[in-house]
């Protein structure tokens, strides 16, 4: 999130789609319900399903799954045909001035540079025009034909009212109401909250789906205003950390990225990231990656990186591609891989096309499980009949099974949606032997240390030197490992405006990462962090929840990254000048000697609004960009690309460009997509308010709630089939088949689609063959292996099923 | 004959016998009604956080036990913290039955291992597990790690085995799970961040 839970109650306009936070996040939805009622908000809902946040919505509006791109597209066409944009924002704080190279195209669905046979782009013309001085040109009027203004306005103008409607099935006054409802808050004192979740990332367009939202929040002002922004609901109690953390297949903590095997040169490295300022006077935070980098080594290494061996660059492992879960399971299918482990995750039940999955996991030789409960993916060689049929003799897959401690066995630290990092407490043992993850982490570390020091073997350094200080060396503490990722001084650190005054002595927590140096003397494990446990303590310990500008941001509560900040891009609620946009909305303001208010202002304390340093101190231009440059797979503005599987088998608006064209599919994959003749369902997967993923059908109470696997169909789709509510139906795509009990409701309605009728088909995820509850099938058994260009996050949302009465 | 709860605790004390309560004058179910203690009275309350999505609702956790070193805790019932500014002391469907996801009978209580071809599991110690682990870990990796590409560029990667980690465990596990696991030479490393 942008912004924080709280902070949803700010809000003018709340916008729910790809999400269903009224069921999905019910604790958080309630500051939904208080933006309602107190703050008179309007809340609309976006979604094929009439879910129950469309229940207490204002305006529902029905959409095709797969297709927000098309619906945000037709909102950004709205907004600028109609001008009701925030000008001076726009013009202020966004690359709308930016002139493009002028080899930069987009014709029949595809920009410039298009490689069809890698399946990816050639990005080189994503890119601005440069001045002599080396800074990207502007026009501020907005009028070059070849601003990044009139380029988007060009774009977005084929997304018309009816093009929308025609492509998601949206009836066309419902979407104008939805674009008026939008178009109110681009005055300076309205504001628009974006809620999303997994119904926005699980496709293969899913990242730009994002970024058009993004580009409306631009357009209207409202990122880094209270109340704005663009927020992920996020699934996991700490998924939000774990991507902090860095645990992806080409990231370190805190956001750092690992080498690619390109990149030899240590300098060349940092100098690539260490990104220089697109336009003068811009703070460009990333200009000081060096020091996050060298203290990470630091961190790890200890005194073993020195300036000499580059900080131990080499150890580091470097990318010849990313290693995401279906390029792994890509990998494993082949029988390229040996061995898995799988720390509190169950791929088996979360990762697409089940069938596939089996097949993989039964090629390696090791598989390692460490979890609380008996997973499927642990007992992926026992045979449950119709649920899990395999033969357990002709798998030769050797498995180990680690019970771990839950939430309530430990102490620790989680961070939610809101980047709050919060500190908990053990109120009891774990049952039998189970061991805490950081005991079996250097449980098994310790037992390899030792093998490498008896045995030897390749590269064993990074293993002998890694550090290890911890009291316990078997069992590291929650405390020793968040001082640790806090960082601390290893010399005596002094103030850089008078460098006799000592401001922290060797071996001292750090305030946060502002203090970071380049050049050995400071350790940090996840810079982002830093400013969680200080000298003054664990802050995120802290449990002071008043809140005195009545925005929501209690301070003294828990810690924020970075530096505590509660809503990012805060510099952006004040204009140029450094008064806040809407003075009933506080959250910074330029008090004539540095920048002040309820937040944690995000920019140099000291940056005189006169200087004109822009708000988004992460980006080269310090502005928030509505052309992307080339940091996304797809294009630099968003364009609609139907899901892999379409119920229309064509593209509206290209028919030769029908599904996103930098899509990563295997060779296998491609084979087991289905068409719309033959699947001719719309199929979308979701969750239960009662249920969370694949856990809770192992407690008593939530089995008891939902206890049987079902699907959701409409009474249309059930009338044409025969189907009435509680029959066993049949579904399959063209990967596999399960069985379920089909509930008939009136939330699932026909939508009408390029001349076509197209119904949905709802398939809640919770069943398995493991659990309390009665067993079910994966829904994995359907859905395509696939994912986003950019993330790789798969399709989940939108495939293709059949159905029919079992 | 009217008896406060306070009276009626001082009848027994003075010595009546339970088979005189009837001679009271008054209902047996009543009087057992009055006695029963509030179940959280004696608690002891842990402050801790919803593990299932990211709202992250404070929870007290009530528990048995003093967290004397010779009495063993056991949650027994878990509610919304009215303290925490984002739930203020509510919780879902989900969270309201936590207490089940503690004392599931499916929770793991010890190390096992499950042989090639083979249909059940086998208990092992931690020992045998952290031992056997590594062995197929150090095999692997001896075999398999690449110190330089064929372009000659020192790459020290193991790409034969990979890694999946938790999002539900805390940022201190996951900081020390990325040390271990990258300081191995593993790039297939991925958390539920996609899924």
């Amino acid at each position: 999130m942008t912004n924080h839970w709280v902070d949803i109650k700010n809000a003018n306009v709340i916008i729910v789609m790809g999400g269903n936070a009224a069921e999905a996040h019910p604790c958080g939805f309630k500051w939904v319900t208080e933006a309602k009622a107190h703050n008179q908000a309007t809340l609309v809902v976006i979604d094929p399903r009439f879910t129950r946040s469309a229940s207490v919505a204002d305006l529902y509006a029905p959409v095709r799954t797969g297709t927000d791109i098309a619906f945000l597209g037709g909102v950004i066409n709205y907004l600028l045909s109609k001008d009701r944009i925030q000008h001076e924002y726009v013009k202020s704080y966004t690359n709308a001035s930016f002139l493009v190279a002028e080899g930069f195209t987009f014709e029949d669905g595809l920009f410039s540079g298009y490689d069809a046979g890698g399946r990816k782009y050639d990005r080189s013309t994503w890119a601005y025009q440069m001045g002599p001085d080396g800074y990207a040109l502007v026009d501020e009027t907005l009028q070059h034909p070849r601003c990044v203004f009139q380029l988007m306005k060009q774009h977005f103008s084929r997304y018309t009212p009816e093009a929308v409607s025609n492509i998601c099935g949206t009836p066309r006054e419902t979407f104008l109401k939805v674009c008026e409802i939008i178009a109110t808050t681009s005055v300076p004192d309205r504001t628009l909250t974006f809620l999303y979740a997994l119904g926005w990332t699980q496709h293969s367009t899913g990242s730009q789906i994002i970024r058009t939202a993004a580009m409306v929040q631009l357009l209207l002002g409202n990122i880094g205003m209270a109340g704005g922004g663009v927020n992920a609901l996020r699934g996991h109690s700490n998924i939000q950390g774990l991507t902090d953390l860095g645990l992806l297949s080409d990231l370190l903590p805190g956001y750092l990225t690992l080498p690619r095997e390109q990149e030899t040169d240590f300098k060349a490295y940092l100098d690539k990231r260490s990104i220089k300022p697109l336009r003068p006077g811009q703070m460009s935070y990333w200009q000081n990656y060096p020091k996050f980098h060298v203290s990470l080594m630091k961190s790890w290494y200890g005194a073993a990186a020195t300036k000499e061996n580059n900080f131990c660059f080499d150890w580091l492992p470097k990318l010849d591609k990313v290693y995401d879960i279906l390029q792994v399971f890509e990998l494993m299918a082949q029988g390229q891989l040996n061995g898995y482990f799988c720390q509190g995750f169950n791929p088996l039940a979360a990762v697409p096309n089940k069938a596939k999955l089996v097949k993989a996991l039964s090629k390696l030789k090791y598989l390692v499980v460490i979890d609380p409960l008996a997973t499927e993916t642990s007992c992926f060689w026992e045979n449950h009949g119709e649920y899990h049929d395999v033969d357990s003799a002709k798998i030769s897959t050797e498995v180990l099974r680690l019970p771990s401690t839950c939430f309530a066995e430990e102490n620790g630290s989680l961070t939610n949606s809101g980047r709050w990092l919060q500190w908990h407490y053990q109120g009891a043992r774990p049952p039998g032997e189970a061991k805490a993850d950081t005991e079996i982490m250097a449980g098994i570390f310790l037992k390899i240390r030792e093998l490498y020091r008896k045995e030897g073997g390749p590269f064993p350094d990074a293993i002998a030197n890694l550090t290890w200080n911890y009291q316990i060396p078997a069992a590291p503490s929650p405390e020793e490992l968040a001082m640790e990722y806090n960082g601390k001084a290893l010399e005596d650190l002094t103030d850089p405006k008078d460098p006799t005054k000592v401001i922290l002595k060797k071996g001292q927590q750090l305030d946060g990462f502002g203090q970071l140096k380049d050049d050995g003397s400071t350790a940090c494990g996840c810079w982002i962090y830093s400013g969680a446990w200080t000298e003054k303590g664990n802050l995120m310990a802290r449990r002071d929840n008043s809140d005195p500008s009545g925005l929501g941001n209690t301070l003294n509560w828990g810690f924020a990254w970075p530096a505590n900040r509660r809503v990012l891009y805060n510099r952006a609620s004040c204009d140029t000048t450094g008064k806040p946009w809407d003075p009933k909305r506080k959250l910074v303001y330029w008090d004539g000697a540095k920048w002040a208010g309820a937040d944690v202002p995000d920019l140099k304390p000291d940056a005189a609004p006169a200087d004109g340093m822009g708000p988004f101190i992460m980006q080269a231009e310090g502005v928030g960009r509505l052309f992307a440059l080339d940091k996304m797979a797809e294009g630099p503005f968003p364009e609609h690309y139907e899901p892999f599987e379409t119920p229309i088998d064509t593209n509206p608006l290209h028919p030769k460009v029908i599904s996103n064209p930098a899509a990563r599919v295997f060779r296998g994959d491609a084979d087991e997509f289905g068409k719309g003749q033959q699947y001719p369902y719309a199929a979308t997967t979701y969750r239960l308010t009662e249920h969370f993923h694949y856990w809770t059908k192992h407690t008593r109470l939530s089995s008891i709630m939902q206890p049987e696997q079902f699907v959701e169909i409409g009474e249309e789709l059930a009338r044409e089939k025969g189907i009435r509510g509680g029959d066993k139906v049949r579904v399959w795509s063209h990967r596999g088949s399960i069985k379920a009990v089909a509930v008939v409701t009136k939330r699932i309605r026909p939508l009408k689609v390029n001349g076509k009728t197209v119904h949905h088909v709802g398939i809640p995820i919770h069943w398995g063959f493991k659990g309390v509850a009665r067993k079910g099938y994966l829904a994995n058994v359907l859905t395509p292996f696939v994912g986003d260009a950019n993330t790789q996050t798969p399709e989940f949302k939108s495939f293709l099923v059949n159905l029919e009465k079992a | 004959m009217n008896v406060t709860r306070r009276r009626f605790l001082k009848i027994c004390a003075t010595g009546l016998g339970s088979s005189s309560v009837v001679a009271l004058g008054f209902p047996v179910t009543k009087a057992q009604a009055e006695v029963r203690a509030f179940k959280l009275a004696r608690s002891s309350e842990t402050r801790n956080t919803c593990p299932y999505c990211s709202v992250s609702c404070g929870l007290i956790m009530h528990s048995l036990g003093d967290r004397a070193k010779n009495a063993e805790s056991s949650i027994f019932h878990i509610e919304g913290d009215p303290d925490h500014p984002v739930n203020r002391g509510t919780l879902c469907p989900k969270g309201a039955g936590l207490v089940d996801f503690i004392h599931s009978p499916n929770r793991l209580k010890y190390p096992e291992y499950r042989a090639a071809g083979s249909d059940r599991w086998q208990r092992i110690s931690w020992d045998e597990a952290f031992a056997r682990v590594a062995r197929w870990m150090k095999d692997d990796r001896d075999r398999n790690f690449l110190a330089k590409n064929a372009a000659g560029a020192t790459v020290n990667r193991w790409l034969t085995t990979g890694f999946l980690a938790a999002s539900a465990s805390s940022n201190e596990a996951g900081y020390l799970t990325h040390k271990v696991i990258r300081n191995l030479g593993v790039l297939a490393f991925d958390n539920q961040a996609r899924v």
